[in-house]
């Protein structure tokens, strides 16, 4: 049971490995010249700290939702993809196997077109 | 494990629901300038045709399965599914003036009207805790949107928020308790469930906790007391086609998760969940009609008279439990399945009423509204004290012979202090609705305007309150209708 995620304990660890490296290097083989701006929290375009009832763009939000939507039905085709070749395996035809995530991107496309024709896309 | 194709014939109506809602998504988008008129026409035409699809559908009584056995065909499902095709066709006709009255009539609102509609649909033929939820959502989260569909007014958005947090706290309930299901049997087959609970495989504490979340979460769908709530505030704030949606479509597609989770999965523990459903069945049966007493506005009213009216068909659910024998035990779920389907059609009839009365700028929300309506029109006066008489149980209209299905069974499983609460509280409840007649036939008009409909809003708003006469008249066909429906699927 637990050797099962040996290969999941190797990942973590090349991944620690893999982001830990450049920061060393940088440590190491850069210049250091601090000053109050370069010490501060990177955020793009916005203070760090300020109050957080700002407005903001109704725009900012239209097109994360968007994304969010698109970002989460593509996770569907995930476990499609690892049962495919099982399916396969079992009888189906891979004809029907694709036709089935092919019917379900279908329907992304459709609300892909949607969304541009109305507008959501544009940002002016 | 070997691969079988599901049969896609046997949900054909829910794969038509589901082309023809992209199909108005996109003609909507691309055909601006007579997208209104189109969408009203196709999503009429999509409802009639899935009709005709279900209705061809019914002639092998036998129970079948497809998607391995995710999905069910039954009687008790297309008969439930040809009642809600009867909601949104009635809500699209009904409403079809208030909207275009509001500019809120575009082809969006249709999409989420068959939206809505497929979820209910998926929901009754679900035979699998995850499709039951899938379908729930997808009707609840249309919901939602229609709620809100009249965006910049404060009363819809409030209602809309409020339907929506307690619409997600109960899926989250009712997702918890099919999680704890999970948990201890393995599965999420409803077949394998129910045998997993009929021979104790499994903790049984497991079991009862996972079954207090789901009956938490059905009674919020049934929106019956103490987790009535949201009704009236939603009833109240929704668009009133949308609140005719509401009250009908969702109450029978409650019903159908009710019968799934409790009777088909679950009938190994009735004894736990007997009790739970008589204590929401009596509350909601005397709050509901107390509370009915002191609303003026008769959306609210309508909305209390429906949480007691839930009560009825819960009662009918839980006169299923009985050492009786087998008719006894279809009698009670028949008998259930008969008062889900007449208060379907009583809560069209009366929302139909507050639609027709409704103007430009207008909502005919209160029930002074109704003042002298025999003046101004002695038909549809008539239709509405119809109406009033059949909501109240008065015999011999539809709502007298289902509550007395409803009684008749509560009183064959033993549960006599039951059956007489429950009319006590009928007689109390008769009160409001005749309150509404006596203000219609006694009262001076405030407005003494025409009343201004298309002529199939008419006829078909008669056709509906005359039904509710006819059909308490001769009850037997509907009732045989449920019996056969009851008996075969289980």
């Amino acid at each position: 049971m637990v050797e099962n995620y040996f290969p999941v304990f190797v990942f973590l660890v090349v991944a620690l490995l893999f982001s830990m490296a450049p920061l060393l290097l940088g440590r190491l083989l850069g210049p250091s010249r601090p000053d109050p701006e370069k010490l501060s929290p990177y955020e793009c375009g916005f203070e760090p700290f300020e109050d957080a009832r700002i407005r903001f763009d109704v725009r900012y939000y239209l097109i994360a939702i968007l994304f969010i939507l698109f970002d989460l039905e593509i996770a569907f085709l995930f476990p499609w993809a690892v049962v495919f070749k099982d399916m396969i395996a079992e009888g189906a035809h891979a004809f029907y196997v694709f036709g089935t995530v092919m019917v379900f991107l279908a329907v992304l496309v459709i609300g892909y077109i949607v969304e541009w024709k109305n507008g959501a896309l544009d940002w002016e | 494990m070997e691969f079988e194709r599901p049969d896609f014939s046997l949900a054909a109506a829910e794969i038509f629901v589901a082309v023809m809602a992209l199909v108005v998504m996109v003609t909507g988008t691309f055909l601006r300038r007579i997208s209104r008129e189109l969408g009203y026409a196709l999503a009429q035409l999509t409802v009639i045709g899935a009709a005709f699809i279900t209705v061809f559908s019914v002639d092998d009584p036998t129970v079948r399965y497809t998607f391995g056995t995710m999905y069910v065909s039954d009687w008790l499902g297309q008969v439930l599914k040809l009642f809600i095709y009867l909601s949104v066709f009635a809500s699209l006709l009904y409403g079809r003036l208030y909207l275009i009255e509001r500019r809120l009539e575009k082809a969006e609102y249709y999409v989420l009207m068959l939206l809505s509609m497929l979820g209910a649909m998926i929901l009754v033929s679900a035979n699998n805790l995850l499709v039951l939820y899938l379908g729930l959502e997808m009707m609840t989260l249309a919901l939602y949107a229609l709620v809100a569909f009249d965006r910049d007014n404060g009363l819809r958005s409030e209602a809309a928020i409020k339907y929506f947090v307690l619409g997600a706290i109960s899926s989250g309930l009712l997702l918890y308790g099919m999680s704890m299901i999970y948990g201890a049997t393995g599965s999420l087959d409803l077949g394998v469930v129910g045998q997993a609970v009929s021979l104790g495989a499994g903790d049984e504490l497991v079991f009862k906790f996972g079954l207090a979340f789901l009956v938490a979460g059905i009674a919020f769908k049934f929106g019956v007391v103490p987790f009535h709530m949201w009704v009236a505030d939603v009833y109240h704030g929704a668009p009133t086609p949308v609140t005719l949606l509401i009250s009908s479509a969702p109450k029978l597609a409650a019903f159908a998760l009710a019968v799934r989770l409790l009777v088909g999965g679950f009938f190994g523990l009735a004894e736990t969940w007997q009790p739970m459903l008589m204590l929401l069945a009596v509350a909601s049966i005397v709050l509901g009609n107390l509370a009915a007493i002191a609303q003026s506005n008769i959306k609210r009213m309508l909305a209390y008279s429906g949480i007691s009216h839930m009560g009825f068909v819960l009662l009918g659910l839980l006169a299923g439990v009985t050492d009786g024998g087998h008719q006894q035990v279809f009698n009670a779920y028949s008998s259930a399945l008969f008062y889900a389907v007449s208060y379907a059609l009583m809560s069209l009839a009366s929302f139909g009423m507050v639609l027709l009365l409704a103007r430009t700028g207008f909502e005919a929300e209160h029930i002074d509204d109704f003042k002298g309506l025999n003046r101004r029109s002695p038909w549809f006066a008539a239709m509405m004290m119809l109406v009033m008489f059949s909501m109240a149980g008065i015999p011999f209209f539809l709502g007298f012979f289902a509550k007395f299905a409803v009684l008749e069974a509560v009183v064959s499983a033993g549960h006599t202090w039951l059956a007489v609460l429950a009319v006590i509280m009928s007689v109390i409840g008769a009160y409001y609705y005749l309150r509404v007649v006596k203000v219609m036939y006694f009262d001076e008009p405030m407005d003494r305007t025409a009343l201004i409909a298309s002529s199939e809003t008419r006829v078909l708003l008669s056709a509906n309150a005359l039904t509710l006469a006819v059909a308490g008249l001769m009850p037997q066909g509907l009732m045989a209708v449920c019996g056969y429906a009851v008996l075969t699927s289980f």
